[in-house]
């Protein structure tokens, strides 16, 4: 029942901010609903049991495909109205808000973990199935898709080399 | 598989109905992300990881579409000055 309000919670939030970005004017408006759009899919893997790669959306997608997306708009310097600079206190105090915010929660994450006897990581065996999610992927991973996996890797490595190409200045 | 269809389509409406070329680039990652849900979801209700491997892939060959289109958005940017997928007509016959 509480996996069902959450799944349901989760979808409306990431319709919601999916809507935002495909309806929003100001760009990087769009690029930021977008992030939260990704995390909030993140969430949703977390609840689907797969926080592998919900780690994996939160790095690539929120942290690196976001951030390339931030510089290439704010390099194509898009004809925006100068709206920042009129109330320089409201950022300031949201800020501190955030950091405030952030260090509580570092402090809770931080006490939970100190009270927590931690726990021995298990070592496990190279037969019979394998206990953690992470462990159970790359295991995939590695064997029955290994040529895949270098496949994809080869395709990286050619799509930075063409990204960097196409974006010099002059050949 | 709802939620999936969904978002997906909101990533079409994005695609079709956007003039910013930036912006039918996030759409393109929102149905990235669709798929990317439904193998997911379809992997906790199989109880079978191939589905998240798959969506591994999907990510890895998302961030290489993204890594060049913005590339290509850059350049074609320096040569027009504009974003507006209304003016790119250079392969126009």
């Amino acid at each position: 029942m509480g996996q069902a309000i959450a799944f349901y919670t989760l979808a409306a939030f990431i319709l919601g901010f999916a809507v935002l970005v495909v309806s929003t004017k100001d760009t990087v408006h769009s690029v930021l609903f977008l992030v939260l759009d990704f995390l909030f899919v993140a969430a949703l893997y977390v609840l689907l049991g797969a926080p592998f790669l919900a780690a994996i959306q939160v790095l690539v997608y929120a942290g690196g495909i976001v951030v390339l997306y931030l510089f290439v708009v704010m390099l194509v310097n898009l004809k925006r109205p100068p709206e920042a600079h009129q109330d320089p206190h409201r950022r300031t105090k949201l800020g501190f808000g955030l950091a405030v915010a952030v260090l509580l929660e570092l402090g809770a994450i931080a006490t939970y973990g100190m009270t927590r006897t931690g726990s021995p990581l298990v070592v496990p065996g190279t037969n019979g199935p394998l206990p953690g999610n992470t462990e159970q992927v790359g295991w995939l991973l590695y064997t029955s898709y290994l040529i895949p996996f270098e496949i994809a890797s080869m395709l990286l490595l050619v799509a930075m080399i063409g990204a960097i190409v196409l974006a010099k200045r002059e050949l | 598989m709802l939620l999936s269809a969904a978002l997906f389509i909101i990533g079409v409406i994005g695609v079709m109905v956007r003039r910013n070329i930036i912006i039918i680039f996030m759409s393109i990652e929102l149905i990235l992300n669709a798929v990317n849900i439904n193998l997911v979801a379809f992997s906790a209700q199989l109880q079978n990881n191939v589905g998240q491997v798959f969506a591994i892939f999907v990510v890895a060959v998302a961030a290489a579409e993204a890594a060049v289109g913005l590339g290509i958005i850059l350049a074609f940017y320096r040569n027009k000055e504009t974003v507006n997928i209304d003016e790119m007509n250079l392969m126009k016959w």
